[in-house]
């Protein structure tokens, strides 16, 4: 019989495990607490007081005046009812959008979609870190522009994006700006005041929060027009039965963030840099992929030579360790990450992406085995691999 | 449900045949970094069949597992019967393949038989030297 090999869970940044204590919040409303927030009779009493208890608790993670919570279904449709939200809101001042290459998907889909809509999109390009130049923002903006979106960290490389410098450059243009803070929220400090900004989404699942609940940030006065229309929830910008377990469990998960944030930090910080120093020594032709010091606290990535993504999860997988890539052949739409391609890397070179996040149950243990089962598991795929072979024969052909 | 059958973690864990012939009779590359899956077939050739094929790959699981499954597909055929190999026999016997893996990953027929076309050409090109003698 074969060993089971002990399961080491190294991709925070996929999903993380739920906290007992959000549990025993969400139980009573999952069963007995069944009212719907919106019903007048006593039924609708104690959802709609959690509910707007969770709406002060998000509220209070960002440090946002609770009022300007739109709760929705996932960081995606936060996105979409930023980005479409306030373009169609704001579009008889001007049509014209500035966001940065790196943009998770759902902004950059938004915006695809507006084009289609008369809408036009200026993509600020990044640096080999990652990274957005405030100034570049700065110039992208025209008498149109209504609306700015840059996140506030990246997901997949981890850099941490100047959005307070970025406020400060496009401050006074007029133009709404946003950020997507999903991979930020609960995970760093962030302060809408302190950044500056707008508009802030932010998703329940990146912080120990359930699935399928998430938010967007608008501060007073930003219009928005709903993307699904219907009954006059979340002030009549997001119509829909309100998710009152899924609601309240962020509201416990974005609680107890913002109580133990300092403690996470300096509890994953670590694991992250033993991880990005252990694999780059164990192994050569490794590329820290993302900013040296602007990055966030859970993240290590790289690209690795000769080797593809999808090969390397497979073979970590057999061995107990789960983690992501940005390779074609891990996503469903068959193309590397555009995050990778926008930091100036060859496609063959983002082929090889490999990506690890860390989070509270993550341990020195776990980071070991992963530093000692990467290396062999790379070496067999170069030993097998045409790039290798010849990269061998001719050296660096470029 | 894994999204992999049991045939294709078998040869993706094991693949059969992997290397380079380096006096090969013939040699097959297909694929490209963009897609992500890059494939090279080494054959040689003794009186009409495969009396050897090596193979490298640089891809995803499932372009490994198909190498594999096309070079013990291969080996000891004939000619002929190689050129029967395609993308669709390769993923039958790996008892399927996901239907997004089908098309980018599904090369080894291809670079197989681009081997068989490199030797192909060029024996032809030594009977046309010997008949230009």
């Amino acid at each position: 019989m074969p060993v089971t090999p002990k399961k080491i869970y190294l991709d925070y940044a996929a999903a993380t495990p739920l906290l007992p204590e959000v549990v025993e919040a969400m139980l009573p409303f999952l069963k007995d607490v069944y009212g719907n927030p919106t019903c007048l009779h006593s039924w609708g009493d104690a959802p709609r007081e959690a509910m707007e208890d969770a709406r002060s608790r998000v509220a209070a993670l960002i440090g946002a005046p609770a009022d300007g919570i739109v709760f929705t279904a996932s960081g995606s449709e936060a996105n979409n009812l930023a980005i479409k939200g306030i373009a169609f809101a704001k579009q008889t001042q001007g049509k014209h959008i500035v966001i940065s290459a790196v943009e998770h998907f759902s902004v950059l889909q938004a915006c695809k979609r507006l084009e289609r809509w008369g809408f036009e999109t200026t993509l600020v390009s990044v640096d080999k870190y990652g990274l957005v130049d405030p100034q570049e923002v700065a110039k992208s903006l025209r008498k149109d522009t209504i609306l700015v979106s840059v996140m506030h960290a990246n997901s997949e490389v981890g850099t941490i994006q100047p959005i307070k410098e970025i406020a400060a450059a496009i401050k006074g243009s007029g133009a709404v700006f946003h950020t997507d803070a999903v991979a930020t929220a609960g995970t760093v400090p962030v302060d809408v005041k302190e950044l500056g900004v707008d508009a802030l989404s932010l998703a329940s699942n990146r912080f120990y929060g359930p699935k399928g609940t998430a938010a967007l940030w608008l501060k007073r006065g930003i219009p928005v027009i709903p993307q699904i229309d219907g009954g006059v929830q979340e002030g009549g910008k997001r119509a829909g039965t309100d998710n009152v377990p899924g609601i309240v469990g962020m509201g416990k998960a974005a609680e107890i963030a913002a109580a133990s944030l300092r403690e996470r930090m300096s509890h994953t910080a670590p694991l992250r840099d033993r991880l990005i120093k252990g694999i780059s020594e164990q192994l050569d032709h490794v590329l820290v992929t993302g900013h040296p010091t602007s990055r966030l606290p859970d993240t290590a990535s790289y690209c690795i030579r000769f080797v593809e993504g999808e090969a390397m999860l497979m073979h970590l997988d057999a061995e107990g360790i789960g983690c992501s890539s940005g390779s074609s052949c891990t996503s469903r739409a068959l193309k590397a990450s555009h995050v990778l391609l926008a930091m100036g890397l060859s496609h063959e070179i983002a082929q090889g992406s490999l990506l690890l996040t860390v989070g509270k149950d993550s341990t020195q243990e776990d980071v070991e085995s992963a530093v000692k089962a990467l290396p062999p598991i790379v070496q067999r795929l170069r030993k097998m691999s045409p790039l290798y072979t010849k990269f061998l024969k001719e050296g660096e052909v470029s | 449900m894994p999204i992999y059958t049991e045939i294709v973690m078998d040869h993706f864990r094991n693949p059969r045949n992997v290397g380079v012939i380096e006096d090969a009779d013939g040699v097959g590359e297909e694929g490209n970094p963009v897609c992500g899956d890059m494939m090279t077939f080494y054959i040689k050739v003794k009186d009409n069949r495969i009396s050897d094929v090596k193979f490298q790959t640089f891809g995803c699981g499932a372009a490994i597992a198909v190498s594999s499954m096309v070079s013990e597909m291969a080996m000891g055929k004939t000619l002929q019967e190689v050129k029967q190999i395609t993308p669709e026999t390769v993923a039958e016997m790996l008892g399927g393949l996901p239907k997004n893996k089908f098309h980018c990953s599904n090369l080894g027929a291809q670079a197989l038989n681009k081997a068989v076309e490199n030797y192909e050409s060029k024996k032809a090109g030594v009977a046309t030297q010997k008949e230009a003698k």
